[in-house]
């Protein structure tokens, strides 16, 4: 697997990267070609003892550093991710000419306003608090990466131009040419954000899988080359697609608020349409998320087994089994809130007594995802087990039971939707019945192929072609799905319409459903970006810089659980103040008689 | 006549509960983890629930008798009896919960800890990530001295190992019963099949005292094998598990 990596385009956004990037590559020739005259400038990586740590105000200074870069974190993927689809249902506003959209792309952007300060603060606060409580590991990832930071910083003065021209222009630039500029500054905003984030992740990949550096940690002055480590790539398209999932269930949340506490029939109209959009967006984005994971993981094995096994079969492995849940979660929440949704539509009886199916294939391949490697038995089970492997659930423990069970599920969320859009349709063309046929032939033909490929190839073959049957599977799923949509808009060509959809018109119960699919990711995100993090174990940069605070060890499950679960709770509520700000700023007072006239 | 819709759900929850049961512990004779159990339920029900709930008149439906129960003046005496029994039912569920026995606490073990980058083993510091079975390309290169190195290791595995991890392999062997943890099954697809042959011959040469930290508290009682076989006996004994199992060693290379 020690294969280049593929040079992934990431879209538009990330060849705009590449242009800044190039500047940083030409530098780095440079600093090549004087060779190791350059070498002897950078000094090796330090070696440190406890008394380097300053300890400020009995603060833990690894607790400080992780929360405030969790909740940078989440903040930051929120304000990026907003951009990127406010620019696609703008773009979609102007192509339909429907001026909901507009609207609906300006009160996203409006939510992300308040939280991009927040951003910056917190982001702020990390950097401080790296400086203060780790002061070594700062200033040697600053040598190398001084340009990257420069940079960066400099990037945040763009970003920021960017964005509030995009903001507070929106209705000043409508029209003809005018909504055109504007859409273009909305692609810069992207292009901008997306930068930034390419380049905070080089800096963090380099302390896993460190490059441009010798063993002793001394920089060639190759700036590339430590950018374009080998964990860079898989970390910023995990980190593309999970970002625009995660932003959509926060408007989703948003929406659900609102929704919740409007005051009209037309406002939850609005609010309902709103809250249906995010989810489209957040599951969108989820649907190829497991995959983009999984090449995550699979790239980290391939770069160092040790820092794979912690990944996966170590300590961290039980916090896999929370993932599971979580990822879970996220699937059944977004999938009931589909359900729910059909009863906006008067045509949707004739789709709902397939729910129950779906829902029992939904939870089967549910709990295959989630059933663990290494069960948790009581000594009796042991002794009637006559060990700790068990004959049918070991066999699910293992990745292609897994990699099987969600393509499963991601196909029949596929089909939810598909039932979801036909709800309101009746399709006119002649032969609706042979199109149907081949809907359900296409299904069954996929769903056989990935239970064929997970049971052979998982179970009767090597290792190699284990991990290489993902590959087929996912194309599978890919080809199910494509296929599917495009066979539906052949067979709904010039159908009619049950009736006008009754926006509004869905129980209470589904707004908690997106509230849960909020929580559940950002839970998600945390636990995860804990596990990310640690499993470089004592180093601060892998098998180069040591760390030796006395927070060097990996902290119990349910201390790291628990730390992470405290900062979800401040950014929740400060999420819920974000969505107050955005309130109260519509918000007017009448003061009778306050004024003089 | 037609099941009411809060009664098709406790059927349907009682059945996938002793379905689960019957299924693994009487059909299949693998009995099913009680935490696993536990686990598996609840996303059961929030399934069923999921199913009940989506519309408004499924609902209604779900909920009128638990309303009635609460809201009917008619329903008095049921409610009454109601209110008496669950309190009485969550307090004696509690106390059998918290009882105190004498079984031993459930521990989280983790059977294949990282290992180390290096390990020092027959008196030489190893590197774990580059060390590789010196007989694997024989396989390919001469298939016959290959074969009489797995007979070999097959018979230095007789000797030594089958007394705990079977003659079958599957873990099973006559002390078996008598130890916990229990020895590894090899011909189950989670244990050698995911292996790299330097992390077995690691497990082998270090044995239970050779595990990290992180593995602890952990008292294996697979043996140091450094101490009683040579370095080839052990590479010969891991083309034996590897060939009658008929799995292969985790490689990242794809030939
Ligand atoms: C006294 C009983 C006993 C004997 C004899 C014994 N083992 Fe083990 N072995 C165990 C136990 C118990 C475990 C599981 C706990 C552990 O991993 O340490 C184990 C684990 C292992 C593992 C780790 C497998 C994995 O998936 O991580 C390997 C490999 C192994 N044994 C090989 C051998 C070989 C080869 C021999 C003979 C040379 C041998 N064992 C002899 C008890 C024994």
């Amino acid at each position: 697997m020690n294969r280049p990596l593929p040079k992934f385009g990431i879209g538009l956004a990330l060849a705009a990267a590449a242009l800044t990037f190039t500047g940083v590559e030409q530098l780095g020739a440079l600093a090549a070609e004087h060779g190791e005259a350059a070498a002897r400038l950078y000094p090796p990586a330090p070696k440190l003892s406890a008394a380097d740590y300053p300890s400020i105000a009995g603060v833990n200074s690894r607790v400080a550093v992780w929360i405030f870069a969790q909740l940078h974190l989440w903040f930051a993927a929120f304000v990026l991710a907003v951009p990127i689809f406010v620019f696609i249902i703008e773009a979609i506003g102007m192509r339909t000419r429907d001026k909901r959209y507009d609207d609906m792309a300006y009160e996203f952007i409006k939510v992300s306003i308040t939280a991009y300060s927040l951003t910056a603060i917190l982001g702020g606060m990390l950097l401080f608090s790296l400086i203060l409580f780790y002061p070594h590991l700062f200033s040697y990832l600053s040598t190398i990466f001084r340009e990257s930071m420069f940079y960066y910083a400099l990037l945040f003065f763009a970003e920021s131009a960017a964005l509030y021209i995009y903001y507070y222009g929106w209705h000043w630039l409508q029209g003809g040419f005018r909504k055109w500029v504007h859409l273009t500054l909305g692609l810069v905003l992207n292009a901008v954000g997306t930068t930034i984030m390419l380049l905070a992740n080089a800096w963090l990949t380099f302390m896993m899988s460190p490059a441009g550096v010798d063993g002793a940690g001394v920089f060639s002055g190759d700036a590339w080359a430590a950018i374009h480590n080998f964990l860079w790539n898989p970390i910023n398209i995990h980190r593309f697609v999970a970002n625009i999932a995660y932003g959509g269930s926060i408007v989703g949340a948003y929406a659900a608020f609102k929704f919740l506490t409007a005051s009209g029939p037309r406002e939850r109209a609005h609010y309902d349409w709103m809250g249906y959009n995010a989810n489209f967006i957040a599951i969108c984005a989820l649907l190829p998320l497991p995959f983009a994971g999984y090449y995550l993981a699979a790239e980290i094995y391939a770069y160092s087994q040790q820092m794979g096994i912690t990944l996966m079969g170590g300590i961290f492995a039980w916090l896999f089994i929370i993932q599971a849940v979580l990822i879970g979660t996220l699937f059944l929440s977004a999938n009931y809130y589909l359900w729910c949704g059909m009863g906006r539509s008067d045509g949707a009886k004739r789709y709902t007594k397939y729910i129950k199916y779906i829902a029992i294939v939904l939870v089967g391949a549910f709990l295959v995802w989630f059933t663990p490697h290494t069960l948790v038995l009581t000594n009796e089970e042991l002794k009637a087990l006559g060990g700790p492997h068990h004959k049918i659930l070991g066999p699910l423990g293992i990745m292609p039971a897994k990699n099987t069970a969600v393509n499963v599920m991601i196909i029949f969320t596929a089909l939810s939707f598909m039932f979801y859009r036909r709800a309101n349709k009746v399709a006119t063309v002649p032969w609706v019945k042979a199109g149907n046929a081949i809907q359900v032939a296409l299904y069954a033909a996929g769903i056989a192929n990935i239970l064929f490929l997970g049971i052979y190839h998982g179970y009767f073959t090597n290792t190699v072609y284990k991990v290489a049957a993902s590959i087929p599977q996912v194309l599978t799923t890919l080809v199910v799905i494509a296929g599917s949509i495009a066979l539906d808009s052949f067979i709904y060509r010039g159908g009619k319409e049950v009736g006008p959809l009754h926006w509004g018109r869905i129980p209470e119960r589904a707004q908690y459903a997106l509230f849960l699919l909020a929580v559940a990711f950002t839970w998600l995100m945390g636990l995860m970006g804990y596990i990310r993090s640690g499993i470089r174990q004592h180093w601060h940069v892998l098998d180069i810089m040591r760390d030796a605070s006395p927070d060097a060890f990996t902290p119990t499950l349910g201390y790291a659980a628990n730390v992470v679960s405290v900062a979800a709770i401040i950014f929740m509520a400060m999420v819920i103040f974000v969505f107050w700000i955005a309130q109260v700023s519509s918000d007017k007072t009448l003061p009778a008689g306050y004024w003089k006239d | 006549m037609r099941i009411p819709k809060l009664l098709q759900a406790v059927l349907v929850l009682a059945g996938v509960y002793f379905g689960f049961i019957v299924v693994f512990d009487v059909i299949l004779e693998a009995v099913i983890p009680s935490s696993l159990l536990v686990m598996y339920m609840f996303f059961v029900t929030a399934g069923v629930f999921m199913v009940f709930t989506y519309d408004e008149e499924g609902t209604r439906e779900l909920v009128a008798p638990i309303k009635a129960l609460v809201e009917d003046p008619s329903k008095r005496v049921w409610r009454n009896i109601v209110f008496v029994i669950v309190p009485l039912a969550a307090g004696a569920g509690t106390y059998v919960q918290m009882q105190p026995s004498f079984e031993a606490p459930l521990e989280l073990r983790t059977i294949h800890p990282a290992p180390p980058t290096t390990a020092k083993i027959y008196g030489k510091r190893v590197n774990l990530l580059k060390l590789e079975n010196p007989f694997r390309k024989l396989e390919k290169e001469d298939p016959e001295q290959f074969r009489e190195l797995v007979e070999e290791g097959a018979a230095v595995y007789i000797q030594n190992c089958q007394y705990c991890h079977g003659d079958k392999l599957d873990g099973n062997g006559p002390y078996a019963a008598g130890l916990n943890p229990t020895p590894l099954n090899f011909q189950d697809v989670g244990t050698i099949a995911q292996l790299q042959e330097s992390y077995l011959f690691w497990r082998i040469a270090t044995g239970g005292p050779g595990l990290p930290k992180e593995a602890a508290p952990w008292i294996s009682s697979m043996p140091v094998w450094q101490n009683f076989l040579k370095e080839d006996e052990i590479w010969k004994t891991i083309l034996f598990l590897y060939d009658y199992t008929g799995h292969s060693p985790r490689t990242w290379g794809n030939e």
